[in-house]
């Protein structure tokens, strides 16, 4: 067993796991926050996607091991701790973004990281933004909808959303050769 | 209605807990649970001689090891075969756990119960199942041909066999009305298999309370009350001891129907036997090899018809693969069979399907049910007719439509509901100039012939379909009105996304006169509402819906009696708004529903303010009669059901322009046109995200979804990196209009919706590809390979760039 | 769908994760980005004894621009690569084809050099490599080596990495002057791997007449197969180069299989159709350089 620790949703959390325990298991059943969904287990549909030091990546394809001493945010972090929901969330809602909620969190934690590195996407960056996420039911027409209608909204209310989505400055590349050269 | 919240777009109140992480799915409950895991059969077709677990006992952490041997009285016994037929000469299920022969890839073997699903998984792989490898039979047409059995007593694999037969007005047969006409031609089409692939899986938990002896299962479902019955009848338990929760379910599209699975009864077996709570999540692998899939069939088809293409007569026969068992009888072959004819009228018609068993996943209803193949068969019908005759593709159909003054409309056959096929409203010929305009049907050659020039290949195509929705027996509703004004509505189906919370909400807030906020709905509890069918065939809406209203018509009846008496009123001059009962016209004179529900339930105790309003002393009764008069109720609660005299039928036509490119085959979708026509909107904003998603499922198996077996019975592409469903980047954006025909069959005059997206997709992209191409497609889906291959094949023409 | 147990090893420095790998044997596997591996691991199609997780060497996340062409480190993410307008501007191809690899997220954890060491024929940067004709530098206790391309993807799944061996970096080499790239494909859904798949790399003399024209291909055979068509295409302009002989110069070195999602035959021929598009493309962008 590994005693890791992990800042989730911005609060530190500990928990005793197996090597093996992917880190949407550790989220799901070690620290209880359910929201983040298992869809596939390979990686494929998205639901699973969590903001790993603020970028998007697949739980289901991450150890919980691995990502000790990160930062995690879930969608049970993007609202404000007020309980307001994000301008993404807001988009989703008015725009019918959903239909059995499964896949929902994994497009609301992409969603999120798309808008903030592009405020103002295309149409076209908006599907690429979202196409690793399977969704079954919406036919994606309302998804779409619900980006472009986030996106105004935080251009309206610039103060608003910046939960859930800390920006981390990738580490400085060293340089340096790995190892010895000798050859 | 009294307010405007029916047909209103009103938000959906589900939404606030999915977008924070607080909805609740089968896998996020009873986290200490048990966690179960099956070992599933890797073979097709094989005899079990041995199964050892002497490995798999050392495993730490593991509970139970479960095999067929195991199960008691009718656990042991085959599941139910949900829905007989007398065409259904040899009905086959399957046991909850394999007896002997196992007979296709991914049926259950063995239950292992362990600490997680980790454990329990390391536990499956140590067991050791000794199996006898047999022959197994794979393909429709092989089967159907094959000496070899998938069942040992079904000669031929033929499960059921069924004709059905329309003579023409004349009394001609449909053979005989093909050979007399002025034209005939005769094709062949093929239709792949492929899956409802809900987002999240099947799941099971359930709860024994030893000292109650009563068991609570929550069930990914698409109908908890009859999970319900199955498992008391299988466990032997009182029905009154068993209660059933759908909790929130991602996504359904059929699979979920299906009942009971083996796990559904395993599991709360495994609960009682442990005393312990059990939980099962099906994984992905599982859901592939293990639920159910549907689409394939093959249809031979003769046509005959007349110069301005009226059909004559047309016989068609259907090999419908079946898998390896049929659990929900022949429901799919029997809609394919009675929804082809679309919303055409024509001289003749014979159907003749025979269901197969092949060793591979049984097929079960998915999402349309079997009218993607019947519009298919039906629609490629109307194009080849189109071609023949050298006219307008909607000149064909619109000559064969059923007219607006024909209705209600009687084909002649048998519905999936036992009942006739009966068409009560539509609109067909509008439908078809609504969407020739979106579309831009008419303008169309033009643009083409500028696209060529371009060098660039584009087409269009259509396709229409009508569709029974809303098939009985019945729904029932119940609405109580609480003594703090709040409308608690119940029903006993399910929901897997269509926004019932939202929906029926809005309908109970119109026929009460309350604001929206104040009312709160839950499905699929038993707990809460015991007597239900289940959420399928387009039928939740137009049955619960209905329910809803009725009862609350009921619940609003005795609130104006009540406050009548209280105001001293005719019941005949009061109106309920804003949740308060008023005498019309003078507006000082009110009463609050909350009020009224005090005084509808007679109390001796007071536990708080408002109810020591309805104690004895407090005057508000009269010494004449007893406080609860004859014939009434305490409380302000109603219960009603609707149960239709027959199906409504919902109708559509879609339209698309497709690109396929010149030199790699890729086909791309360009315009997706729908026009739609399921009666009365509820909420416009939830009908248009139930098209919007079959669609979407439309085009994945027009384009991409195809469930592949090999030979050997092996599905070769059981996971979401081979079997292709669209993303984002893959589904067209869909145009729409709505046309509202409402049904006269139900107080609120409205058609199912949620399957009518999927439903004409493959017909529409087949026929636009056609137009592109000039190529027959009669197979779908279809890949660029395959376009490829029909390119080479076409004579006439060379392939660019080799 | 959960993984098997394995023994975890999280070292803390370039040499505990050497001595690791060398104590695991051929019983060992990497962990970087996991995007291939993991899926794998969950569908217990592979099993190792024991996972060294690399992911605490943040040595290993470096991308450095050298005067010969790119270093990219193994733990450098796609998307860094991907996102390096330094990069970029060296080796153009890179963020041509990361753009081709899977889905943003998938870019956001998976790595470059861990792409290049699963080598599938059917992934973009096996090809990159092999086009460029790049090398990956691949440790042990006391030992660094580095492998060509050309003898490092020596079949489907297969390399010249040795058991214990660990991958530490790839180099890209920098374009030739007045030379340009371009990366075609074609893939059932966005983001899928490709059906078949072109790299393709144009160089011009100052006259503007092609001097070199190369390809590499994916999903077209077992390994990257790299295909010369200098001579197929001409010493000339390319308003005039024979770019149709080139397509077929490529269809005849392939050897493409059917699967499930297309015909050998269709693979062949989108072989030629994207070799013409890709080569065309390449020669465009030296013509711009």
């Amino acid at each position: 067993m590994h005693e890791i620790t992990l800042t989730v949703n911005g609060v530190v959390r500990q928990a005793s796991v197996p090597a093996r325990r992917l880190l949407s298991d550790c989220l799901r059943h070690d620290l209880g926050l359910t929201g983040t969904h298992v869809g596939c287990e390979h990686g494929v549909c998205g639901c699973c996607t969590v903001l790993l030091d603020g970028e998007p990546v697949r739980s289901c394809l991450t150890f919980a091991v691995t990502v000790d001493g990160h930062d995690v945010t879930t969608v049970e972090g993007l609202a404000d701790p007020d309980g307001t929901l994000s301008p993404v969330q807001r988009a989703f809602a008015e725009c019918h973004g959903l239909q059995c909620g499964f896949c929902t969190p994994g497009f609301l934690c992409t969603v999120t990281a798309l808008l903030r590195d592009n405020p103002a996407p295309s149409d076209e960056e908006v599907l690429e933004g979202i196409s690793g996420n399977l969704c079954r039911c919406t036919g994606y027409q309302n998804i779409v909808k619900s980006v472009h209608r986030a996106a105004e909204i935080m251009a309206e209310e610039p103060w608003a959303g910046a939960a859930g989505s800390p920006r981390v400055v990738p580490e400085d590349p060293r340089a340096g050769e790995a190892g010895d050269t000798s050859r | 209605m009294t307010t405007k919240l029916f047909g209103e777009p009103v938000r959906r109140r589900e939404d606030p807990r999915l977008l924070t992480g607080r909805g609740l799915y089968l896998d996020d409950l009873a986290p200490g649970a048990l966690q179960a895991a099956f070992v599933r059969s890797p073979h097709a077709h094989a005899r079990i001689r041995d199964i050892d677990v002497s490995a798999a006992i050392e495993v730490d952490g593991l509970v139970a090891i479960y095999t067929w041997e195991d199960l008691p009285g009718a656990l042991a016994e085959p599941l139910p075969l949900l829905i007989p037929h007398p065409a259904l000469t040899h009905g086959r299920t399957a046991y909850p756990l394999a007896r002997e022969i196992v007979r296709h890839v991914g049926e259950p073997v063995v239950m292992v119960v362990a600490r997680d699903r980790y454990l329990a998984e390391d536990a499956c792989a140590l067991i050791e199942v000794d199996y006898e490898i047999l022959k197994p039979v794979v393909g429709v047409e092989e089967a159907a041909q094959s000496a070899q059995l998938v069942h040992a007593d079904v000669p031929g694999n033929v499960g059921a066999h069924l004709v059905q037969e329309v003579p023409s007005t004349a009394g001609l047969g449909a053979r005989e009305a093909i050979d007399a006409a002025p034209h005939t031609l005769a094709f062949r089409l093929d239709i792949e298999r492929s899956a409802s692939m809900p987002l999240e899986g099947r799941g099971v938990h359930a709860r024994w309370d030893a000292d109650d002896r009563s068991l609570r299962v929550h069930s990914s479902t698409q109908t908890s009350t009859s999970v319900r019955m199955a498992i008391a009848a299988k466990l032997g338990l009182p029905l009154p001891k068993v209660e059933v929760v759908a909790p929130d379910v991602g996504g359904g599209f059929g699979v979920k129907i299906v009942h009971p699975w083996p796990e559904e009864i395993l599991v709360p077996w495994a609960a009682i036997t442990l005393g312990r709570e059990v939980k099962w999540t099906e994984d992905r692998r599982e859901h592939f090899v293990s639920s159910a899939h549907e689409r394939a069939q093959v249809q031979s088809v003769r046509v005959g018809f007349d110069d301005e293409g009226r059909i004559l007569g047309l016989d068609v026969e259907i090999l419908h693969d079946h898998g390896a068992y049929t659990p929900y009888g022949i429901i799919v072959p029997i809609i394919t069979s009675t929804q082809l004819l679309g919303p055409y009228k024509i001289g003749a018609y014979r159907v003749e399907f025979s269901s197969i068993y092949t060793n591979t996943v049984q097929v079960t209803p998915y999402r349309g049910a079997g009218r993607p193949q019947a519009v298919f068969c039906m629609e490629r019908t109307m194009d080849h007719i189109a071609e023949h005759l050298g006219i307008d593709r909607t000149a064909v159909r619109a000559a064969n439509f059923v007219q607006p003054d024909e209705f209600p409309y009687d084909q002649g056959l048998i519905f999936q509901d036992g009942r006739p096929l009966i068409y009560d409203s539509g609109d067909y010929p509008e439908s078809l100039r609504l969407l020739k305009e979106l579309i831009g049907w008419d303008d169309f050659p033009g643009l083409k012939a500028r696209a060529a020039a371009e060098g660039r290949a584009i087409g269009i195509g259509i396709g229409c379909y009508v569709e029974g929705t809303g098939v009985g027996p019945y729904e029932g509703g119940h609405v109580q009105i609480t003594s703090d004004g709040r409308v608690h509505v119940s029903t006993g189906l399910t929901s897997q996304g269509q926004g019932h919370e939202t929906v029926f909400a809005q309908i109970a807030a119109a026929e009460l006169g309350v604001p929206l906020e104040r009312v709160s709905v839950v499905t699929g509890d038993t707990r809460r509402f015991g007597y239900a069918v289940g959420t399928f065939a387009s039928r939740a809406a137009v049955m619960s819906g209905n329910a809803i209203a009725l009862a609350c018509r009921k619940v609003k009846e005795k609130a104006l009696r009540i406050a009548a008496e209280a105001l001293e009123a005719d019941p005949r001059d009061l109106e309920i708004v804003d949740g308060e009962v008023r005498v019309v016209g003078a507006p000082g004179s009110a009463i609050p529903l909350a009020t009224v529900a005090v005084l509808s339930n007679p109390l001796r105790y007071a536990f708080d303010a408002e109810a020591a309003r309805a104690t004895q002393f407090a005057g508000a009764s009269s010494f004449d009669r007893p406080p609860v008069a004859e014939g009434e109720e305490p409380g302000l609660e109603g219960r009603d059901y609707y149960s239709p005299i027959r199906s409504t039928f919902a109708s559509g036509m879609h339209a698309a322009i497709v690109e396929t490119d010149p030199l790699t085959a890729e086909i791309r979708i360009l315009r997706y046109a729908v026009v739609h026509d399921c009666g009365n909107l509820i909420n416009p904003m939830i009908v248009e995200g139930q098209i919007h998603g079959g669609v979407a499922q439309g085009v994945g198996g027009a384009l991409y979804e195809k469930m592949v077996y090999d030979g050997h019975g092996q599905l070769l592409n059981a996971s979401f990196m081979d079997f292709l469903m669209p993303y984002a980047t893959e589904v067209p954006f869909v145009e729409t209009a709505h046309l509202q025909t409402p049904s006269p069959l139900n107080p609120l005059g409205i058609k199912g919706a949620g399957e009518a997206g999927v439903i004409p997709v493959s017909a529409v992209i087949a026929s636009a590809i056609e137009d592109a191409e000039g190529i027959r497609i009669d197979r779908m889906p279809i890949s660029p390979s395959d376009l490829f291959d029909l390119r080479r094949a076409a004579p006439g023409r060379s392939t660019a760039g080799t | 769908m959960k993984p098997p147990p394995f023994e975890y090893h999280a070292p803390r420095s370039l040499g505990e994760a050497l001595d690791a790998l060398a104590g695991a044997g051929e019983h060992g596997k990497v962990l970087a980005g996991g995007q291939s591996l993991i899926p794998l691991l969950n569908m217990r199609l592979v099993a190792p004894a024991h996972l060294v997780d690399i992911n605490r060497l943040a040595e290993l996340a470096a991308v450095d621009v050298e005067p010969g062409g790119v270093r990219v480190g193994a733990l450098a993410r796609h998307a860094a690569v991907e996102r390096s307008g330094e990069v970029a501007a060296a080796q153009p191809l890179l963020r041509q084809a990361l753009r081709l690899v899977a889905h943003p997220v998938i870019r956001n954890r998976g790595t470059v050099v861990g792409s290049l060491a699963h080598a599938d024929p059917a992934a973009e940067l096996p090809a990159v490599l092999a086009l460029l004709k790049g090398s990956i530098r691949l440790a042990r206790p006391g030992a660094v080596r580095d492998v060509a391309a050309e003898d490092f993807f020596t079949g489907p799944l297969e390399s010249a990495m040795d058991p214990g061996e660990l991958a530490v970096s790839a180099f890209f080499p920098a374009p030739p002057p007045r030379s340009g790239t371009a990366f075609r494909e074609v893939a059932r859904r966005h983001g899928d791997y490709a059906l078949a798949g072109i790299a393709a790399l144009v160089a011009l003399d100052d006259e503007e007449r092609i001097t070199s024209a190369t390809v590499a291909c994916v999903s077209l055979g077992p390994v990257p197969v790299l295909v010369d068509v200098t001579e197929a295409v001409g010493h000339r302009p390319p308003e005039s180069a024979d770019w149709a002989s080139a397509a077929r110069a490529v269809q005849d070195r392939i050897e493409p299989e059917a699967d499930i999602h297309a015909t050998a035959a269709y693979r062949r021929h989108l072989a030629g159709v994207l070799t013409e598009q890709a080569l065309r493309d390449a020669a465009r962008e030296a013509v711009g350089a």
